[in-house]
């Protein structure tokens, strides 16, 4: 049991954190988010420099060899400098997918990829989807030596960017099957595939992506056919893991910058921290916090540890938990600033809005709720018991 | 990082598991998991059993009796105990006075108690609160004279777990009167067969008579039962109140509570199986379980700290919070999982639930801890 950085996640650590102090200003990212494509190239080629776009790609594969608990680290300190740049889509969870589906086409994306000379996106949400990615009504029929897609995607992080979209479509099976799913890498060029982008409530970028009798190749298959599911719920795990992260990131900022206004807002001639009523709800941010931050690596943890229906249910358990507490710590930062809190005159409204728009992302509360006890039921089921770990 | 347990503390865990099944009795299991109450010869009985393995003191240092255990190790036992349904409830005296007379009492002290107290010889209470100092404690106004015989104590004690069965008592009394009133407490150790005391009961929710007023009225106590300093008292308790703390925290009985509830909802014969399906049921039982997952690496992350020698930090100073609160929280879902049978008077689920409101009360209230936390960690 440790819970100190090992020589490596601390050289991590320090770069990543080396970076956010000196390349990372306000300023410099309201220049990302004000153009297109909404995040800087420049920094993207940096990541590729330093390595960080293949922390959890095999050395074999020219990737730094990380796991869940590296790309946590990553994470938290990219959620405290409000990175926008797309990490966890295209490194976190399309990297995922790709080395994890092996294959000479996966491959050679994904050593694109880490050299930053192509970014992939996942595109799995729906419109009638929520947030479930067994709900697939995109179809893709095979022709020839080819898959025709149809369907319609939604909520693509950083579409605009994207330059091979991997596309969850249905080869078999029904909506709602978990068998039938086949992954497929979709030049985002294609005849026949249009996005509709939008700026998100936290100045990011997504895109909705249709796809009309999308001619893919058979090599462009992500995995093998119809068993694209276990693949696509591992990098959503990871993703939610990721996310939580930042999230902890973020509501260390919030906490942090909250505290310190209390300490220095005078009314009735002291400063606002000294009354009980304030104290105790900065108390139970805190509590929060570290509980979002226990949580958070609980799930790291779980996905290091390799066993999926562990894996699924903990990172479940931690987006759960962190929409709650990423809801209550941002609700608590703006009401304890006071009208100032309510407007987009201090570096907090940015971390406000971040937190808000993770609570939606992979899966809000509810839905994580419920995803978490149909993975807790379906452990019951194989264990024989109730069970509780 | 690294979450996994090493060979040595599985091996640990191994040898736990051993002495548990050997040292706990059906019937004291069956009791334990059933919330029924513990009779406090089962009690001794157990610690008995802790002693002669040599395992009643873990947070003592060895050379006077203690284990030498890693925090994690400690931690690997607790959980261990609250999953074998090893009797609840600590030794106060071991747990609480114990590392005081190390830290501060005289070698007499010391050689004549710390063996009492892991062979139980004497059953120790805690005479803090009194009528009208429970959260500000250091306002208490027993009063403890000196003279050329000894002290000379006149008050009266409150709130005072297993007074009735203790025979010894450790106690903040007022010996001066000072400008700052944490100063001019000291902390003395009462006979309770002395002349003068009297013990009364005190009934609560749950039907039981755990807790206990204590009247001292003109009692002769030893020069020789102070301990360490005058005055200085204040500094013990609190110090003394974070062994407490971090023993009220405990994670792992949340999880032997949660799989108790559980064995409740998979029992074939209850009626209580219809709260199986019922999805606010469920949802408030998910909920739990993924509050007592990030208490739980919360904990972890605490004892780690602390095995790499690190002072309490953040976490331990949150862990009683939320640790009481998940806690009660259980109890509520335990009573609900019985249905109508909660209502039936005596029923172990409620006299649960009853006795949980305490765990946020004593020890300091979750308030007066926001409060601490507040100033402490969050420098308000």
């Amino acid at each position: 049991m440790d819970f100190e950085l090992s020589p490596e996640q601390a050289l991590i650590k320090d770069s990543v954190d080396r970076f956010v102090a000196d390349e990372y200003g306000a300023e410099q990212r309201l220049a990302s988010t004000g153009g297109e494509p909404g995040f800087s190239r420049a920094h993207w080629v940096k990541f590729a420099e330093l390595g960080w776009l293949g922390l959890l790609a095999a050395e074999d594969d020219g990737g730094f060899g990380g796991g869940a608990v590296e790309t946590m680290i990553v994470m938290e300190a990219f959620g405290a400098g409000l990175v926008v740049e797309p990490f966890i889509p295209a490194v976190v969870v399309a990297g995922t997918l790709l080395a994890a589906a092996g294959g000479a086409a996966s491959a050679a994306l994904l050593a694109d990829a880490i050299a930053g000379e192509r970014i992939v996106a996942l595109a799995y949400a729906e419109p009638r989807s929520g947030y479930d990615p067994v709900s697939v009504t995109t179809t893709a029929r095979v022709d020839g030596g080819d898959f025709i897609v149809d369907g319609q995607k939604v909520a693509v992080p950083y579409g605009c960017a994207a330059d091979t979209i991997i596309v969850s479509a249905r080869t078999d099976g029904a909506v709602d099957s978990t068998a039938g799913i086949t992954l497929l890498a979709v030049d985002s060029h294609a005849p026949g595939v249009e996005r509709r982008d939008y700026v998100t409530c936290d100045e990011r970028r997504a895109s909705q992506v249709s796809f009309a009798g999308v001619r893919v190749p058979r090599s462009a298959m992500v995995g093998t056919l119809g068993d694209g599911f276990p693949l696509l719920a591992e990098s959503l795990d990871r993703g939610s893991a990721g996310v939580c992260a930042e999230a902890v990131g973020i509501m260390d900022v919030l906490v942090r910058s909250t505290v310190d206004f209390l300490k220095t807002r005078v009314q009735f001639g002291r400063p606002i921290g000294t009354f009980q009523a304030l104290q105790h709800r900065a108390v139970d941010m805190l509590i929060q916090l570290e509980l979002g931050r226990a949580i958070a690596t609980h799930a790291a943890a779980a996905i290091d540890d390799g066993d999926p229906s562990a894996r699924s249910a903990a990172t479940a358990a931690a987006k759960a938990f962190i929409a709650d507490a990423g809801r209550f710590v941002t609700e608590s930062a703006i009401q304890l600033h006071g009208a100032i809190g309510i407007t987009e005159e201090l570096p907090i409204s940015q971390y406000v809005k971040r937190l808000t728009a993770i609570e939606h992302e992979f899966g809000d509360a509810g839905f994580s709720l419920g995803r978490y006890m149909s993975a807790m039921e379906q452990n019951e089921a194989a264990q024989g018991g109730p069970a509780f770990g | 990082m690294d979450f996994r347990l090493t060979s040595g503390d599985i091996a640990f865990r191994s040898e736990v598991r051993v002495f548990l099944a050997g040292a706990l009795s059906p019937d004291v299991q069956a009791k334990a998991r059933h919330a029924e109450p513990i009779s406090q010869a089962d009690r001794l009985e157990w610690f008995s059993k802790l002693n002669e393995r040599g395992w009643m003191a873990p947070s003592w240092p060895e050379a006077y009796g203690g284990t030498g255990w890693t925090p994690i190790q400690r931690m690997i036992f607790d959980e261990e105990c609250a999953e074998a349904w090893a009797p609840p409830g600590i030794s106060p005296g071991v747990v609480m006075l114990g590392p005081v007379l190390i830290a501060h009492g005289s070698e007499e002290q010391r050689s004549y108690y710390l063996p009492r107290l892991l062979r139980s010889d004497d059953w120790w209470c805690q005479g803090y609160s009194e009528p009208g100092s429970g959260s500000d404690l250091a306002s208490l106004q027993t009063r403890a004279v000196r003279d050329a015989n000894g002290y000379l104590v006149n008050g009266q004690k409150i709130w005072i777990t297993q007074a009735d069965l203790a025979n010894m008592m450790f106690c903040l009394v007022r010996t001066s009167d000072e400008p700052k009133k944490q100063e001019g407490i000291s902390f003395l150790l009462i006979d309770m067969t002395s002349t003068g005391v009297t013990v009364r009961p005190i009934r609560t929710l749950n039907g039981e008579a755990e807790i206990c007023e204590v009247f001292l009225d003109d009692v002769r106590i030893p020069a020789g039962n102070l301990v360490g300093r005058e005055g200085e008292g204040w500094t013990y308790a609190t110090q003394l109140l974070e062994h407490e703390r971090t023993a009220v925290g405990s994670i792992g009985r949340s999880r032997a509570a949660l799989a108790r509830l559980r064995s409740i909802m998979a029992a074939p014969d209850g009626s209580v199986n219809k709260f199986l399906p019922d999805p606010v049921f469920a949802q408030r039982l998910a909920r739990v379980e993924i509050r007592l997952r990030a208490a739980r690496f919360l904990q972890l992350r605490a004892v780690s700290a602390a095995s790499a020698g690190e002072r309490p930090g953040r976490e331990s100073s949150l862990l009683k919070i939320v640790g009481s609160e998940l806690m009660q929280e259980i109890a509520h879902l335990t009573m609900t999982a019985n249905g109508y049978a909660a209502n039936e008077k005596q029923s172990p689920a409620t006299n649960g639930y009853f006795d949980s409101r305490k765990l946020s009360i004593f020890s300091g209230s979750n308030e007066i801890q926001r409060s601490i936390v507040a100033k402490r960690i969050l420098g308000l």
